[in-house]
């Protein structure tokens, strides 16, 4: 093995992370208007219950044909099919926890080698004061029929996979609550 | 047709602080009790935003957002955005945040009794060049008071975060300056492991200070770097 730089320590975005992570745009990761557009938003809670006022969430998807517009994805870089389309999105919590992207549904991903293809799903970091690093989860669908056979998902403890999953709350609307601890504490993962 | 693996990312070590560190106490009701699940990383992770995004004409200069200078010692910080395998990480955004000079933040919820300074917003935002370096232009942050324990204070630091090339590489992280005093008492800076903290700190560099105007400091960041294919490891 070579030689390896040490690694930078994470550290905590504090309270005031606004002051550097917010972008008047971020929670649009398509134009509004976009067809197909959908809305995934919830709240942040702590393990008393309480909503998350400093916390962040970002998030990073495929586009609606399942590619990436990056060299690292084995099929090619594409420009994606939605104009517009930025793939990531960030949203600062509220007043009230709650965070909010405006989006498209993400296609499915290919299989890699003897994995089974994963179903449409966006990845996920949550920051917030008191978070010394960030903890990353999963945004999948409810009522996607590839949830099934998603690797991902089937390496997640039955009982607990619901915390991953979107539930559809209106015609296009999604909605996905963040709890960092308690009863209904998300899965977390460790990429 | 039959996709590869993508080539992962190296896995942390000794680097990152537990979230359960009890110094600090915010992480009480907010740091998981559930061990992370360790999961394979796919296409998801090792692509991530390869933003550019817009930036401002003067969001590389923090002392040059308003009308009037603000108050404070005026400070370069430069260095190199790295992976572990020491390459440069080109064309990445780099978002810093901090306190005015005596320690304040503009920022609604704090109102700890330092004066807010006109001219200081305390939001800077850069993307590296092709060697991997960044600069910005700003004034040292002061220390600020917090309520963690009786007479907490923070050493001086400026908030950075950073994207790298995927989303496993995705960072946020604290500069401090170095010899800071406050070091010792800071459960924040010495929530990181003991031999990691120390790269959280900034060296003064005389070389890059200019001459009556800015003092310099330099910080390296390194993120993760890739697992070496199997081919390189027999040859190692
Ligand atoms: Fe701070």
């Amino acid at each position: 093995m070579s030689e390896q730089l040490p690694l930078t320590p994470s550290q905590t975005v504090g309270p005031y992370l606004r002051l550097g992570l917010d972008w008047p745009k971020g929670a649009d990761v398509v134009p509004p208007g976009t067809p197909g557009e959908i809305v995934i938003s919830g709240t942040v809670y702590d393990g008393a219950g309480v909503p998350i006022t400093d916390g962040l969430v970002e998030t990073w998807q495929a586009d609606p044909d399942g590619r990436f517009a990056h060299p690292d994805d084995p099929r090619g870089a594409v420009e994606p099919s939605v104009p517009g389309f930025l793939g990531f999105g960030r949203s600062c919590t509220d007043e009230t926890g709650r965070w909010s992207i405006r989006t498209v549904l993400p296609g499915a991903l290919p299989a890699l080698d003897d994995d089974a293809e994963e179903a449409p799903h966006l990845d996920v970091s949550v920051f917030a004061r008191g978070l010394l690093d960030r903890v990353v989860t999963r945004i999948y669908f409810a009522g996607q029929p590839g949830n099934d056979t998603d690797p991902l998902l089937a390496a997640v403890p039955a009982e607990r996979r619901a915390t991953l999953v979107a539930e559809k709350v209106g015609e296009a609307e999604y909605r996905f609550d963040i709890h960092l601890q308690g009863d209904r504490e998300t899965v977390f993962l460790q990429v | 047709m039959t996709l590869a693996h993508p080539r992962p990312y190296r896995q942390p070590r000794d680097t990152h602080p537990p979230l359960d560190y009890t110094g600090y106490k915010s992480t009480g009701l907010r740091a998981p009790t559930q061990r992370p699940i360790l999961v394979p990383q796919r296409l998801t992770e090792v692509t991530g935003p390869l933003l550019v995004g817009a930036i401002g004409p003067n969001d590389h200069d923090l002392t040059r957002q308003h009308e009037g200078e603000p108050i404070g010692q005026r400070i370069t910080v430069s260095g190199r955005v790295l992976d572990s395998d020491g390459r440069p990480v080109p064309d990445t955004l780099v978002e810093v945040w901090q306190a005015n000079a005596a320690g304040r933040y503009a920022h609604k919820r704090d109102n700890w009794p330092a004066p807010l300074d006109p001219n200081f917003s305390g939001g800077g935002r850069v993307v590296t060049n092709s060697l991997g370096e960044y600069s910005f232009t700003t004034i040292k942050p002061g220390a600020y008071p917090w309520g963690n324990h009786h007479n907490a204070w923070r050493p001086a630091h400026i908030h950075f975060s950073l994207f790298g090339r995927a989303f496993t590489q995705r960072l946020v992280t604290q500069m401090y300056f170095p010899e800071d005093p406050l070091f010792a008492f800071d459960p924040i800076y010495r929530s990181a492991p003991e031999g990691a903290r120390e790269r959280m700190v900034s060296t003064f560099d005389m070389d890059t200070t200019r001459p009556e105007w800015a003092l310099s400091y330099r910080w390296d960041i390194v993120l993760r770097g890739r697992e070496q294919t199997p081919f390189e490891e027999t040859h190692e």
